[in-house]
């Protein structure tokens, strides 16, 4: 929903009667469809809803789901609860770090992977999760981690040359 | 408007069901699915034989899960590969297939039966009981096991004798604090205003928990029963299900659920000709763990920043929109209508005096069996733990069992035989919480637990109070100094004071249980704080700066493959001579010593 697209925008703020209480609702779908949120669309918004900007934006911040910049092609979501981590996450963690030379909220500079961490996924008996673009991994081990993420690299090389 | 009416049954002679919960989706189910629909086509007995999926089944860690009736066999683990094989034995021959079976790990027996298992016989299924064996996307599946009857029931009775059966019945939220239902449901059916909110907290934040997930995924309508009652006997005609984003599964199947209901009027104008109208809205969380407070959570329903605010006036009076409002907990709406499903006598049976009824915990970390398990009140840990649970992982030690999530605190080995109840955990320093049960062994370090704990506490404090505030960070801080062998023991006495300071001056709930799982640790493993401090040991070898890795000569065959896959060439030397690691770059990622063919590699506790 970038500028040159924003009916988008109309058919959401159309599904809530362009209601403020309604923002967090509208802020999920705008991110569902774009992935993030842009600037451009907040501002937009913060027209339409007669909300200000930084009305938008306080809100926005306060909630770990929003993301402000564009996410990589493919996310990798670390789980960090409990259960995950009395098995092992934290080992997980620095495996991406070491393969992938970025902190969790990062993205690779060729806009390939961003890496996440979550409070928990639910899926505590696979423990430890690995999320990767919405796709659960269960039991995971660093060296499963590191062969997954080669595997998606190599695949993605592929592609581009393609 | 067919009122409530289910379609007509169809008869099968077998019924196939495959697990769909979040957990056997991750390991493939949705394929095992589609494969059993084309094997019963294939062999052209798709008119006898039914293949439906349910919910979660609760036993994650078997998964995935294939469950047929009528004989009630429980296949596990089972692969894409292994779905020709059942149908042509098990199905067309009547010759089950023993190799799928569930194997006992103490007797090494395989059993085919599921409530034959250890797992699923030691609990006592209420508020799970269809979960698993019902198609959570068909209503008529739950209107067939009498699904809605406990509604029909309460709209035979008056509103103030549906709020006097559930405080007979003794229900207290199943949220964690525990306060009675009952009472809460009077207060706001008292409270002066004509619109009122019924809110349905699913935002489970607790880390480590999934039981309110599961219940979603696999019984929607037994909660959605529970909030319309609960929804007369207030005279609110409104309510609102806050779920955490993060459970798409869920959400999609609540949806379904609405839509489905109100096809069938159990919403709408007029719910089955009771004069009583009501409808129920989805919000989606984005992912803050205060918003599973109640006034935080209203907020953030309102399009706000999920603050908390100080009670009074408590949201029975002044909620949503400054209207009187009920917040209950997944299991507390599943609770009520399983009240009425059954009768308020049949639920006080089940548990102690003060806490009746069951407790759903799910129950993961260190343990064998780890899943969704449902008990009555007052059953022991031990009973959970070693019955359910089956035992430590590979056998290991028991150290601790942490309940209650990151509000909750861990018990010893010495408190096993604790029965799980509101008070008696309190009176330990922990709490019932919303049901997140995690098992530590010996490799698990209390110190470092407690500083996760905190980590999550601290970077979830919404920023209102400054006790809460800046009292976690200072906490934390000084939990990392300790994990880092950088602290003295006079830090031990600040963080206890302090600790206390949090709990007794936060504005809500997160503050001041934030401290628990330090104070806990304190209290039952004082002297694993004291070796990271005096002796710059981390027994469990955990803390990373507190252990090394080295390479056992003895073991070790010279391989290289260590110094190969090491991602920060921290491992060096030569086939000629000898490997060696570098402390100084290591990462502790544990590529090496997983992968070292002799298990050369040690962890040796002690300073770099």
């Amino acid at each position: 929903m970038t500028s040159t697209e924003p009916h988008r925008l109309w058919d959401i703020l159309k599904r809530y009667d362009s209601n403020p209480d309604a923002l967090i609702q509208i802020l999920n779908e705008i991110q569902k469809d774009e992935g993030y949120l842009p600037h451009i669309t907040l501002k937009l918004l913060s027209s339409e809803l007669d909300v200000p900007l930084s009305k938008i934006y306080g809100v926005l911040t306060f909630y770990e789901h929003f993301k402000l910049v564009k996410p990589g092609k493919i996310i990798i979501t670390i789980c960090m609860g409990t259960a995950c981590f009395v098995k092992g996450s934290p080992a997980l963690n620095t495996t991406v770090k070491n393969m992938l030379g970025i902190e969790s909220g990062e993205t690779t500079s060729d806009q390939l992977f961003t890496f996440e961490r979550v409070a928990c996924l639910g899926c505590c008996a696979l423990a430890p999760v690995v999320q990767i673009n919405g796709e659960i991994h269960g039991q995971m081990t660093p060296n499963k981690l590191q062969k997954l993420l080669t595997k998606i690299r190599k695949e993605e090389e592929k592609g581009e040359e393609k | 408007m067919t009122n409530g009416n289910p379609k007509k049954k169809k008869n099968h002679e077998r019924r196939i069901l495959i697990c769909q919960g979040t957990g056997c989706i991750s390991s493939k189910s949705n394929e095992i699915r589609k494969k059993f629909e084309t094997e019963i086509v294939k062999a052209g007995i798709h008119e006898k034989v039914e293949v439906t999926f349910t919910g979660c089944h609760g036993f994650c860690a078997q998964g995935p899960l294939v469950f047929i009736k009528p004989e009630e066999t429980l296949y596990c683990k089972v692969k894409v590969e292994d779905v020709e094989k059942i149908v042509e034995s098990h199905i067309k021959k009547n010759e089950p297939v023993e190799d799928l079976f569930y194997e006992d790990p103490k007797t090494g027996k395989k059993i085919e039966k599921h409530n034959e298992i250890d797992f699923y016989a030691k609990q006592k299924r209420m508020i799970l009981e269809n979960c698993g064996h019902i198609n959570p996307e068909d209503i008529n599946e739950y209107l067939h096991i009498g699904g809605y009857s406990g509604l029909k029931k309460a709209f035979s009775m008056k509103p103030e004798e549906v709020i006097e059966a559930i405080k007979e019945s003794g229900l207290r939220g199943r949220g964690g604090a525990g306060f009675p239902t009952g009472l809460k449901w009077g207060f706001c059916r008292n409270a002066p205003g004509k619109e009122k909110y019924v809110i349905c907290n699913a935002d489970e934040g607790d880390p480590g928990a999934f039981m309110d997930r599961s219940i979603l995924e696999a019984d929607p309508h037994s909660v959605l029963e529970g909030m319309i009652i609960g929804g007369y006997a207030i005279g609110a005609s409104n309510g609102i299900i806050y779920v955490r984003s993060e459970y798409p599964l869920a959400v999609h199947r609540f949806r379904k659920t609405v839509e489905d209901a109100k096809e069938l009027n159990f919403l709408g104008k007029n719910v089955l000709d009771s004069g009583f109208d009501f409808d129920v809205m989805i919000q989606e969380g984005a992912g803050a763990f205060v918003c599973g407070e109640e006034t935080a959570l209203m907020a953030s329903i309102e399009g706000e920043r999920g603050i908390p605010k100080p009670r009074p006036p408590f949201p029975a009076t002044s909620g949503l929109w400054g209207k009187p409002t009920n917040i209950n907990n997944v299991k507390s709406w599943a609770a009520a209508a399983w009240i009425f499903k059954n009768g308020v006598e049949e639920f006080k049976k089940v548990g102690v005096k003060t806490s009746t009824g069951t407790a759903v915990f799910s129950l993961t970390g260190k343990v064998k069996n780890s899943g969704l398990i449902e008990v009555p009140m007052g059953t022991t840990l031990r009973e959970i733990i070693f019955g359910i649970g089956g035992g430590i992982l590979d056998d290991k030690k028991f150290k601790a069992v942490q309940t209650g999530g990151p509000s909750g605190g861990c018990l010893p080995a010495s408190k096993l035989d604790l029965g799980v109840d509101f008070e008696t955990l309190q009176a330990e320093g922990s709490i019932m919480g919303s049901g997140g049960m995690v098992v530590a062994d010996e490799n698990t370090c209390m110190v470092d637990l407690a500083r996760y704990f905190l980590a999550f506490t601290q970077k979830e404090s919404c920023g209102k109070c400054t006790p809460c505030r800046e009292g976690t960070l200072r906490a934390l801080e000084i939990l990392e100094r300790i994990t880092r062998g950088e602290a003295d023991l006079s830090d031990l006495d600040d963080l206890e004071e302090l600790c206390h300071v949090i709990k007794d001056t936060s504005l809500c709930a997160l503050g001041q249980t934030a401290p628990n799982p330090i104070l806990s640790t304190l209290k039952h493993f004082r002297h694993e704080y004291e070796e990271h401090i005096t002796d710059l040991r981390c027994s469990a070898r955990v803390c990373t700066e507190l252990y090394t890795f080295v390479i056992d000569e003895e073991k070790c065959i010279k391989c290289g493959l260590c110094a190969r896959i090491c991602p920060v060439e921290a491992i060096m030397g030569s086939k000629e001579t000898s490997f060696r690691i570098d402390c100084r770059l290591c990462t502790h990622c544990q590529m090496c010593y997983n992968r070292c063919p002799k298990d050369a590699i040690e962890k040796v506790s002690g300073k770099c």
